[in-house]
């Protein structure tokens, strides 16, 4: 037993069989929704008992494709960090699941549980993988298998959503991440993920330049401009999965297979040396600025959101092209407070459609007052992300700031600056909207009737709001998890 | 004692049962006995075939190549059978589809052709059969011309019995150039033989480097390119190919689609690596600086084309086209890795786009249609085949863990060890527009509701049968097991290259 539990790989068998059996409960709802629970608690459990090993530099290969081409997984803590994040705040999703799926009366539940399952399996797939070729293995899947839920709805929207996200996010990964990979293995001679990097001496400037391009772009998930499109497309699906794939598992899966190509294969170093990454700097702060932009102009809930997650993705690519260690744990942290932060927002939007669907935030005059426990939990998230203690969020940005101080990159500084501003002017005014204003003819005509949404949905998101909170206080040990990947 | 003789029987035993196959309904032509008797018989004389290129192929890794003299003459003047390396990969291929097509065709050819004609159909089936494997086995270039034509006149036929009468147009236009095409390669082995005297491939290529000042080796080799692509639907000779597959009837799409193509692009290897060497195809006659811009054109073109196909069928030939410039890309590349590149392809698409053509087979068998409003709502109707084609799907735009990814992997390296940007990015650029014309299925089939047409019962189940959703399915497992596992059809691709190259 003890034997069973050091295999790690085991964390993508675990949602795989817990899907089959959501297939096989298909016409037992309770003990369907009972199994998806069950196995995410597991699947925590079973990730969370790693921790302490994520330096012993375990890995595993499964067998071999082809040469270059191998199934291998690994544990370090930037891919432990990610894996538990999935997995606890899978649990917390199923639970909001739960309560939005019904709230609303959704058709096709099952493959709703089922493809969620398997995305959360691709995720862990991604989080272990030892080597590019897993990597790409698994990020394609995650793709796959998060398009039947980007589609749910199966009407002419989803349609034409599906299309954008799945063009862009295949698209991108094939032209640039497979060429880009290539490229390495062919320099290099391997794909394996090691500490310091594989590129050094053996490849010159331009080639570096050109082949880090290539895999930021490459990365889609990252959704860096212009291939970023395909995040407010795919918020045509249920809230749940905006909440956990869309702010948590798909897009820092992005980000952070970009942190992984940096470090374990650039390596922190040779990107310094080589200035490799001075274009994508600029490319990401330029996404930061102009996707908040974006936000400030769009009136509805999950729009406004999933802009506010491209501009803060491009905080993380920021972090990883500057090229300091400092900013790069930065970035890793940011992986983690922004999760919380932005699963926390999606689980309003959710909760404000299942108890009123309304959508647009014009909408939202003096909701405040019927729905409190939302909207308080809205501000705390809300303050976590534009990065004001005691929240967390304030320390990821810390760092992101320190980082651009020690690299003298003074333009990246008064960028921070400005979207920080940026942040509070597309968040801030929804809060104040539902607190302060007075209600509208809308919110008239349906009162008292609106109520908060039903508890399965709003216990999980007062539960990542309090998190916030908690884990200003508790930073430490976070980093001195993650410390070890970026400042030897 | 039987086992010696493995690699005439390939050939002979499909030759024999075929006329075999015409005379088994006797007593009354179109009799349903002697119908479902005559597709025993071809099933079985289909895997018979694949047992024995199954034992080939153990014999040929264990023992390197076989030479066989037909009537006990010796080469170079009797004919010479030889089975090495590159012949038993597409001699497995062949016989491999073959059997998969025949377990899964009795009822989908009892729908679409008439019952007096089932038999003739097997039988014809079987000469097709008998001329593809004919030329992969013989070790002779005239030969190679002779099982040529029996292949092409047979499948002239099997196309002209598809029940749209656009399949007569459609093989009339086969049969033109086609027979242009055979004609090429003939007076190239004419030409060849009045030069040298002699017909083997192996006593060719030690004579040829001799004649490099010859014009007359020149033409032969022109003939030769000429009459290849038109045989392999290379563009712009391509034109034959989309509407024979398109109208010929659904399991014959499915048999030739994987095999025709590829035999010819197995003479394209023989003769230009065998016969002639890969030193003088790239380096005299630079056979490369032609076959490299008509590969991108072949992919780009025909790729684009597909996207705006209504009929499905017709949509996949077009991408036939494409994967086939896929195939010459590769080898186009001049090097070794291009090349085995190449053959891997030739070798994952069989697997892909058979599957793909059996999964239009089980639609036409429970549809009658494959025009893509067709395919509403068919996600929920016909789960299994629908499933196979997302899969297959998945298979042809390359994605990771399928036989797609390997060749699109493979071809990628081939193409950046060059520093062939241009080519890189076609490879890929290609894969984006198989997104787009697969993509159109999927949309159809899993986002759009069925169409109500007149009967109430438009939305009930309708899967295919079993019989032939288990070989569909053995070829979406194929798929991934080809995807995860290289061993043999790289390693084999890789030795069979590697003996072939100079």
């Amino acid at each position: 037993m003890t034997e069973l539990l050091q295999h790690f790989e085991l964390a993508i068998v675990i949602p795989l069989l817990g899907s089959l059996l959501v297939l096989l409960f298909h016409n037992y709802p309770q003990l369907r929704e009972a199994t998806s629970l069950f196995v995410a608690v597991i699947l925590f459990i079973f990730t969370a008992q790693f921790i302490g090993s994520e330096n012993q530099d375990i890995s595993y290969t499964l067998f071999t494709i082809t040469p270059g081409l191998s199934l291998a997984f690994h544990i370090e803590p930037l891919g432990l960090m990610f894996a538990l994040l999935a997995s606890s705040l899978w649990i917390i999703t199923t639970v909001y699941s739960i309560g939005y799926m019904r709230g609303n009366k959704e058709n096709n539940q099952t493959r709703f549980y089922l493809f969620f399952a398997l995305s959360i399996a691709a995720t862990m797939g991604i989080a272990f993988a030892a080597n590019l070729a897993t990597l790409f293995i698994f990020y394609e899947a995650l793709t796959l298998c998060t398009f039947p839920l980007v589609t749910h709805k199966q009407n002419a929207d989803a349609q034409s959503g599906g299309r954008t996200y799945l063009g862009i996010l295949l698209g991108t990964s094939i032209v640039f991440f497979l060429t880009a990979i290539v490229i390495t293995w062919l320099q290099a001679g391997s794909l394996n993920f090691i500490p310091g990097g594989i590129l050094q001496g053996n490849i010159e400037k331009t080639g570096a330049i050109i082949l880090f391009t290539l895999f930021m772009f490459g990365i889609g998930k990252a959704a860096l401009m212009p291939f970023h499109r395909w995040l407010p497309a795919a918020m045509v699906a249920p809230t749940p999965v905006s909440a956990l794939l869309h702010a948590v598992a798909v897009v820092k899966a992005g980000v952070f297979s970009v942190l992984k190509v940096t470090v374990y294969i650039f390596g922190i170093d040779f990107v310094t040396t080589q200035n490799a990454s001075t274009w994508i700097l600029w490319i990401a702060i330029a996404t930061m600025l102009i996707s908040s932009v974006i936000a400030l102009s769009k009136d509805n809930f999950k729009a406004r959101l999933a802009y506010s997650t491209i501009s803060q993705l491009s905080y993380i690519v920021i972090g990883a092209a500057l090229a300091s260690p400092l900013a790069a744990l930065g970035g890793a942290l940011h992986i983690v407070t922004h999760a919380f932060g932005k699963i926390t927002l999606f689980f309003c939007a959710g909760a404000v459609y299942t108890a009123t669907k309304f959508t647009q935030i014009s909408q939202f005059d003096g909701l405040g007052r019927h729905m409190p426990f939302t909207f308080s939990a809205y501000l705390v998230a809300t303050i976590s992300i534009i990065g004001l203690p005691p929240l967390v969020g304030s320390w990821s940005k810390w760092f992101l700031v320190e980082g651009s101080i020690n690299t003298e990159n003074y333009l990246v500084l008064i960028a921070f600056g400005v979207s920080t501003l940026l942040n509070c002017a597309y968040l801030l005014p929804i809060a104040l909207r539902a607190f302060f204003k007075a209600p509208g003819n809308e919110i008239n005509d349906w009162a008292p009737g609106i109520k908060e949404a039903p508890l399965a949905c709003v216990v999980p998101l007062c539960i990542t709001a309090l998190a916030t909170l908690v884990m200003f206080f508790f930073i430490q040990p976070i980093y001195e998890f993650l410390a070890p990947v970026f400042i030897q | 004692m039987l086992s010696q003789h493995l690699a005439v029987l390939q050939v002979v035993v499909p030759l024999i049962c075929a006329p075999l196959c015409a005379l088994l309904p006797l007593a009354k032509p179109g009799n349903k006995l002697g119908n479902n008797l005559a597709w025993l018989l071809a099933t079985l004389v289909s895997l018979t075939t694949f047992i024995i290129a199954l034992l080939l192929t153990k014999e040929v890794s264990l023992h390197g190549v076989i030479s066989y003299q037909l009537g006990g003459w010796a080469p170079p003047w009797g004919i010479e059978y030889r089975i090495d390396h590159l012949s038993v990969y597409v001699l497995l291929i062949v016989s491999a589809i073959a059997s998969i097509t025949m377990l899964a065709a009795r009822k989908s050819v009892e729908q679409e052709i008439a019952h007096e004609k089932i038999s003739l159909f097997y039988s014809a089936f079987l000469l097709c059969l008998t001329g593809l494997l004919g030329i992969v086995a013989t070790g002779d270039a005239f030969n190679i011309f002779v099982f040529l034509e029996i292949s092409s006149l047979s499948s002239y036929a099997l196309i002209a019995l598809g029940n749209n009468r656009k399949a007569l147009t459609a093989s009339y236009q086969y049969l033109i150039m086609g027979t242009i095409g055979a004609t090429f390669i003939l007076i190239g082995v004419g030409l060849l033989y009045m030069l040298t005297g002699t017909l083997n491939i192996v006593d060719l290529q030690a004579r040829v480097p001799e004649l490099l000042s010859s014009r007359t080796l020149h033409a032969a080799f022109a003939f030769f390119t000429v009459g290849i692509s038109l045989k392999l639907a290379l563009l712009p000779l391509h034109l034959w190919l989309p509407n024979a597959y398109a109208y010929a009837p659904s399991m014959i799409t499915v048999f030739l689609s994987a095999t025709a193509t590829k035999v010819s692009l197995y003479v394209l290897f023989r003769f230009f690596f065998g016969l002639f060497s890969n030193e003088i195809t790239f380096e005299e006659f630079q056979l490369d600086k032609i076959l490299l811009p008509l590969s991108i054109l072949a992919i780009l073109i025909a790729s684009s084309v597909a996207i705006f196909q209504d009929n499905i069928k017709r949509m996949l030939a077009y991408s036939s086209v494409a994967q086939i410039g896929y195939m010459t890309l590769g080898i186009s590349l001049a090097t070794k890795s291009g090349s085995i590149a190449g053959m891997l392809h030739l070798f994952n698409h069989a697997l892909i786009k058979g599957g793909l053509f059996l999964a239009m087979a089980c639609i036409v068998l429970r549809t009658g249609s494959v025009q893509l409003k067709n395919f509403a709502g068919l996600g929920k109707r016909m789960p299994w085949t629908m499933a196979a084609i997302l899969l297959l799907g998945l298979s042809l735009i390359g994605v990771p863990s399928t036989a797609g990814f390997i060749s699109k992997w493979y071809l990628l390296i081939a193409a950046l060890e060059q520093n062939n940007w241009l080519a890189a990015a076609v490879i890929v650029g290609g894969s984006l527009l198989a997104i787009i014309y697969i993509w159109k299925i999927v949309e159809y089939a899993y986002l759009k509701s069925p169409i109500r047409q007149s009967d109430k019962y438009f939305n009930e189940r309708i899967e295919a049968p079993l019989q032939m959703l288990i070989p569909l399915w053995l070829l979406v497992a194929a798929n991934f097991y080809f995807g995860l596992k290289t061993s043999f059809s790289y390693g084999f691709a890789e030795t069979a290259i590697n003996n072939l190259f100079l």
